[in-house]
């Protein structure tokens, strides 16, 4: 299976090996590097790579590409799936996943690296198993934690506090989880404050074409949860109107028989943070499009220059704010620089990456926000035909905009009472409109 | 240039040495820490040594020092000396022995951790002197008390392998073994093992295919995705191939054909033939699977989803294929490297079932913002799907995306245009005039691009349109992209009586700039200059010589060799030999048009979701997908009749004996837990159990039934008789207790009682039956009794009884009627009428007569325990009250208080019920345990919590009274 990894930085720096059966050099990255060369961005490397003695599967992720080495038949899906596993962990584990975190925590990571694969085929890679084993680095952590503010579903680990932070980061005792039915929940598990929180986060992916008509819409959500409840809580979530969700994936400890029958979550939950399941939304049910965009953007024959004017306004928001809305434009090559003034919010424009993002902020009634002004243009080119489609990013609390809403959560198995906390959340997920 | 490598060279030796002076420097003070007692600084040495091994340095030099701490207490230094030692040791073969007794006293450990770490490390040791100790390693370990550790052998297994496959054979006998456990811990780590070392003995998997197929949703992810690979190839061996049992006969045709043909003349075909063989029936082995996997499509990993989705595929009847396509169109929302396989996996099967992914289509619309790589897939699955009816909507999306920024991108879409419009006729012109359209585009790219499509797409009607062709014949003055000049010359010598003006002209100003066009074009050149000369010698002859004189002088031999070729063809000479005759035909010859195919097209021969599929080229280890099997195999081979007489299982059997003293040991529970899984699911659950016990099963079977008859026979003699008394009915139990339902003075003198008889309700098993007696306390008498307007939680239902019609005064009467109540206490409400009033009534169940009793041995007891437990197990501790002394006081209280049966029970101490709710089924299990002094525990098993945590409070307060 997985023979090597390597982690490779943009700037085409191999700082991290790791091998699992006997050694291969790092010169096999050169494949790596030349499909580099030729692709326009990181993000276009092809994941798959074919050399004549190895095969290379990468993904690209936080400006690491993390690259495993294959010598015969796998199923590409599972190496890919695993090394996003493995960045997800460094992520858990370093509350950031970036060369220096990994170069500072090398041993970790070496260590963490050793337990999740044997013989490049994956042993533990259950977070909760891997942190018995494996301790995160917990200074380094709550300073990361300070700086960031402590960004929400943050966990915190409370057995850190309860045994104590030993000198060693390795734990002496077999993971209790690796053997039990429940490999995702460890025993023994002791808060003081028992409480379980759940994000309903729900993303609209559209397409608007110019007129504002919708191409395609569809809302895709996820529940991720906080729980952190002492012993063995066996959880019940149950929705007012399961019947929204047309397919659904969860985490493994969500019991699949009794969605299939009762249309309830039912689940051990593992402890900490974790995602609980991702649906999407039922086709038939319209989407709601929270904001209307009024666009205009051309490029003149003559002069070399270009006019902009966009207004973008709320629409079915079921009277809540919109906010943190940001538009962004890939512009053509051939635009040099933009004049534009704004009614709300500030626009830059990068004359180099041209890219223009406009960052409005929260959205009025009264005020209809509006960027308009003069695009100027490379003297000499041809006017360009393409016009640039705009990324929109927008965030609406409290809504789900499907209209999901969870009825109860009920706490069998424990006899303490839990805080409980739903919170819901609207963003815009692939939000374009085509001009 | 020398001089320079020279430098470099010198430069490069000159830095090793600095490097290595530093580094020996170092080296010695790590050595010095290594050597130190104190194991912080050992610890703080071998983290600085494994930094430098991640960085790739070489830190060899260090192996004597470090394997000295092999045997070091502290754990943390212990597991990064094995880092260390591991990837070192191949080479420093000798010092690395020096390590090997220390895991070999590992192996021993009672510690199931460090036998299992000292067994990984031990053969991750590459040094072949060590293959013996390995081998007896493993073939211990494979029979291990502990599953983890049964684990580790099998991942040892590959290992060895690599390292000396003459033990296959040996390793192969471990397999064997390994294959044969029933933990879910080791169920996916075999079949890799399987996998790598002896995939072609299949035969290996007969016996544990159920087994394998009942684990699969317990075990851990990876280990689903192998077994699920492993699954689809031993299926593909071992059943009919479901698709095509009606097509044997002339049905070649068809198997070639495409979908739809297929699909209609299935049809057709099915009406004709399925008269003369008999129909398919799916071995039920081929189902297990299907239905087993299927609910793995929920999986959160994408590897597993398309696991899934690939043996749906390859093994499912074409109507159950369809299930897939949601849960793969999910996975486009993940990471773009996820998307990019899956996506190529979906463009090899919207080939051969478009329909699937059809409802789809939007899904594949393609954003600005994704990687090219993943735009040029979407767009090979949109030209897939296209078909007569959603054309205009692909094409309307096809021209936004011509417009887009990246060109590599509108070149695609220009090929898949043309290719909507070679497999669709009716689109064919709209879009010939949308890419004529794109040749007066700014971006010579997408010109010289829609010309070859144009090309191709001409070449099927050329006569409809020489309009076309004269307006390609212009863009040569301005196009300078070699392929599309190319095109346009064939086109216009391949079709030069249409446009018999422009295309002398046309030659005229390639001759004259000839020797400064590409190799292409001048080949083309030539080309059109012979077909002129062949149809109109008269106005190009001269031009024609002109081309080939300059063309005998070009650089290129290839060029030369046409011109010599085409002169000695066309001029004739003397010496021109026969062939000259028939220049005309070898050039003018209709040439057939060219096919548009997708390049995934017969991808699927390749196991789909595999490496080798997404390379299109065999990788090494690829494992064929077999083609079906033209009969099936016996099928009795996976029948499981005697368990295996290795010594895991012995073992096993063993423990199961003494289980009764120590239900908590972990394996063992484990492995009941399977076992239980396994008869649930399965419906073939006999076979998995030996014959005699299945005959036990039956005779219980039946001696229930005939029992249940009886009872039940009595009950009806007893109600003819309208016997009025409540405790008629059960007979397990002392006196039903009777509940009121309308009281006398409410009622307006009439009282109605109900007790639950505890007998089945007949004709619907899910029904509580509910025994009401009527009372006419009144002067006249009560007509046409009978329910009303019942008002239930859903899911609730009630089987009204039979109207009573005329009720005297002073009489009584007893009817049965059937409530569903869902398994909860919830009430259920209705009227009461009689023929002038109606009274409102309530029927709310106590807990225990929600249940049915159930006949169990004491082993089945303590195996479905064994399963209910944890959050389904409710266990309370009280004191019996005064009167509650002796078994049979417990029994009669218990069994009144809820309708369960007795589990006969060794212990004196012990009473056991059990029950099923009525109506899901669920097993109720309820243990009462009497200590000294009055003090008893209560245990429910329940899969119901709600019912369990009732049930006890009832237990509770009768046994305490």
């Amino acid at each position: 299976m997985i023979h090597s990894l390597f982690l490779v930085s943009t700037a085409g720096h191999i700082f991290l090996e790791k091998h699992w059966k006997s050694v291969i050099s790092r010169s096999v990255c050169d494949y790596l590097f030349e499909a580099q060369g030729k692709a326009s961005a990181p993000e276009n490397v092809p994941p798959v790579i074919a050399t004549p003695h190895h095969y290379l599967i990468s993904v690209y992720r936080d400006r690491i590409f993390f690259v495993a080495v294959i010598q015969t038949e796998v199923p590409p899906l599972f190496v890919i799936e695993f090394l996003h596993r493995v960045a997800e962990t460094f992520q858990d584990y370093f509350g950031e996943c970036s060369e220096a975190s990994i170069k500072d925590n090398v041993v970790i990571v070496y260590e963490l690296l050793e337990e999740m694969l044997d013989n490049g085929f994956p042993l533990a890679t259950e977070a909760n198993i891997l942190k018995e084993m494996i301790k995160p680095p917990t200074i380094l952590r709550s300073v990361v934690n300070t700086i960031t503010g402590g960004r929400e579903l943050r966990s915190v680990f409370a057995w850190s506090v309860a045994q104590g932070s030993g000198s060693s980061n390795v734990g002496g005792t077999l993971p209790t989880g690796q053997l039990s039915n429940i490999p995702w929940r460890r025993t023994g598990v002791k808060y003081t404050n028992n409480e379980a929180y759940f994000d309903v986060v729900e993303e609209i992916d559209a397409i608007l074409d110019k007129s504002g008509t919708v191409v395609f819409a569809e809302i895709q959500g996820v529940i991720d949860a906080c729980v952190k409840l002492s012993g063995m809580p066996d959880l019940t979530l149950s929705f007012v109107n399961p019947r929204l969700l047309d397919d659904v994936s969860f985490h493994p400890c969500v019991r699949f028989k009794r969605w299939e029958a009762e249309r309830v979550l039912s689940f051990i939950p593992p402890d900490g943070n974790f995602r609980l399941m991702s649906y999407h939304v039922n086709a038939q049910n319209l989407v709601a499009i929270p904001v209307y965009v009024k666009q205009n953007v051309s490029f003149f024959e003559t002069g070399s220059s270009g006019r902009l004017d966009i207004t973008v306004g709320p629409k079915q928001t079921m009277g809540k704010t919109i906010e943190d809305v940001v538009i962004t434009v890939h512009m053509p090559k051939v635009v040099l620089n933009a004049n534009l003034t704004t009614n709300q919010g500030t626009s830059t424009y990068d004359p180099v990456t041209k890219v223009l993002v406009w960052d409005i902020g929260k959205l009025n009634q009264q005020k209809v926000p509006n960027l308009k002004g003069s695009l100027s243009l490379q003297s000499g080119a041809p006017r360009p035909d393409e016009n640039p489609t705009l990324n929109i990013d927008l965030r609406i609390q409290q809504l789900a905009i499907s209209g999901l809403k969870v009825n109860r959560l009920n706490m069998f198995g424990e006899k303490y009472k839990p805080f409980k906390g739903v919170k819901y959340v609207t963003k815009a997920g692939k939000f374009q409109v085509r001009t | 240039m020398v001089t320079l490598l020279l430098q470099k060279v010198k430069y490069t030796a000159s830095k090793n040495i600095c490097v290595k002076i530093s580094l020996s420097c170092r080296h010695d003070d790590l050595k010095e820490m290594l050597d130190s007692n104190k194991d912080s600084l050992k610890l703080e040495a071998m983290k600085r040594i494994v930094a430098m091994i991640a960085r790739g340095k070489n830190a060899s030099d260090l192996f004597p020092a470090v394997v000295k701490n092999v045997a070091c207490k502290n754990i943390e230094v212990k597991k990064l000396v094995y880092v260390y030692l591991v990837r070192y040791a191949e080479e420093q073969q000798d010092l690395a022995l020096l390590s090997i007794s220390t895991f070999q006293r590992g192996l021993k450990d009672p510690n199931q951790l460090i036998r299992a770490s000292a067994l990984r490390v031990l053969s991750s040791i590459r040094v072949t002197i060590i293959v013996p100790i390995m081998m007896l390693a493993i073939k211990e370990a494979a029979s291990d008390m502990s599953p983890y550790v049964r684990k580790t052998a099998a991942h040892a297994i590959p290992k060895l392998y690599s390292l000396d496959p003459d033990q296959k054979d040996q390793l192969i006998e471990v397999i064997e073994k390994l294959l044969a456990d029933k933990t879910t811990l080791v169920a996916g780590s075999v079949v890799m093992a399987f996998e790598e070392v002896c995939p072609e003995r299949i035969d290996l998997i007969h016996k544990n295919y159920r087994k394998l197929c009942n684990l699969l949703i317990d075990v851990e992810e990876w280990g689903q995705v192998v077994i699920i690979n492993m699954l689809t190839r031993y299926a593909r061996t071992q059943f009919l191939n479901p698709n095509e049992s009606l097509l044997e006969e002339g049905g070649e045709k068809t198997f070639y054909g495409s979908d739809e043909e297929e699909g209609k003349e299935d049809k057709v075909e099915a009406a004709a033939l399925v008269v003369k063989r008999k129909p398919y029936v799916m071995d039920p082995d081929h189902r297990l699977l299907l239905r087993n996997t299927k609910p793995l499509l929920q999986s959160r990993n994408a590897a597993v989803v398309m696991a899934v989705a690939q043996l749906y595929f390859h093994l499912a009847p074409k109507a159950e294929v369809g299930v897939i396509a949601k849960a793969l169109v999910r996975l486009m929302r993940s990471h773009s490297e996820v998307q990019y396989v899956v996506l190529q996996n979906v463009a090899t099967m919207t080939i051969k079932r478009r329909g699937m992914f059809e409802p789809y289509l939007k899904s594949f619309y393609i954003r600005s913002t994704d990687p090219t790589q993943i735009k040029v897939l979407k767009l090979e699955v949109l030209t897939n799907l296209a078909n007569e009816t959603n054309i205009s909507t692909i094409l309307r999306e096809f021209q936004t995306y011509i417009k887009s920024m990246d060109k590599d991108f509108v070149a695609a879409t220009i090929q898949a245009i043309g290719r909507c419009a070679t497999n669709i006729g009716e689109v064919r012109d709209t879009c010939l005039n949308g890419l004529v359209q794109l040749l007066s585009n700014r971006d010579e790219l997408v010109v010289a691009e829609s010309v070859v499509v144009i090309k191709k797409l001409l070449q099927m009607q050329p006569e409809k349109h020489s309009d076309i062709i004269k307006h390609m014949a212009k863009l040569t003055d301005n196009i300078q992209v070699p392929m599309a000049r190319a095109s346009i010359l064939w086109l216009i010598g391949e079709y030069c009586e249409h446009v018999p003006k422009i295309a002398p002209d046309v030659l005229r100003k390639m001759a004259k700039s000839f020797t400064n066009e590409e190799d292409i074009v001048k080949l083309q050149i030539l080309n059109l200059a012979a077909k002129l000369y062949l149809t109109n010698s008269k106005q190009t002859k001269l031009l024609t010589q002109y081309v080939l004189n300059l063309a005998k002088y070009d650089q290129n031999y290839d060029i030369r060799d046409r011109a010599r070729f085409i002169r000695q063809l066309i001029v004739p000479t003397d010496k021109s030999g026969a062939l000259s005759k028939y220049a005309k035909k070898l050039f003018l010859a209709l040439k057939p048009a060219p096919v548009l195919e997708s390049p995934f097209k017969d991808r699927d021969h390749f196991q789909l979701g595999s490496l080798s599929h997404l390379l299109n080229a065999k990788a090494g280890g690829y494992q064929e997908l077999p083609d079906w099997p033209e009969s099936a195999p016996d099928p009795s081979v996976r029948n499981v009749e005697v368990k295996y007489p290795t010594e895991q299982s012995s073992t096993e059997e063993q423990k199961k004996s003494t289980k009764s003293k120590e239900p908590k040991d972990r394996s063992d529970s484990e492995s009941e837990d399977e076992e239980e899984s396994s008869t649930e699911s399965s419906e073939s659950e006999s076979e998995e159990e030996s014959e005699s016990d299945t005959d036990a099963k039956k005779k219980k079977k039946k001696t229930v039934k005939k029992w249940r008859i009886y009872v039940s026979f009595c009950v009806a003699l007893l109600l003819k008789c309208s016997f009025p008394s409540p405790q008629a009915a059960s007979p397990t139990c002392g006196p039903l207790k009777t509940y009121e339902l309308l009281h006398r003075i409410t009622g307006e003198g009439l009282a109605v009682t109900y007790c639950f008889s505890r007998r089945p309700f007949t004709g619907d098993p899910h029904m509580v039956s509910v025994q009401i007696q009527f009372t006419n306390n009144t002067e006249v008498e009560a007509r046409s009794l009978r329910v009303l307007e019942p008002k239930l939680q859903s899911g609730m239902r009630i089987a009204e009884f039979p109207e009573i019609d005329v009720l005297p005064p002073g009489e009584i009467s007893t009817v049965v009627m059937g409530i569903d109540f869902c398994d909860s206490t919830q009430a259920a409400n209705f009227q009461l009428c009689t023929h002038t009033k109606k009274f409102f009534v309530t029927i709310q169940p106590p807990v225990g007569e929600l249940m049915m009793p159930i006949f169990m041995t004491e082993n089945e007891f303590k195996k479905e325990q064994g399963q209910l437990m944890g959050m389904n197990e409710i266990t309370e501790k009280l004191t019996l009250g005064e009167g509650c002394r002796g078994d049979h006081v417990i029994i009669q209280r218990v069994i009144s208080t809820a309708n369960l049966s007795r589990v006969p029970c060794g212990s004196a101490m012990e009473c056991r019920f059990a029950g099923k709710t009525v109506t899901s089924g669920s097993l109720v299990l309820v243990t009462v345990v009497t200590k000294e002094e009055r003090a008893a525990q209560v245990t429910v098993n329940c899969e119901k919590m709600l019912i369990g945590t009732m049930l006890v409070k009832d237990i509770l307060q009768a046994l305490s009274q």
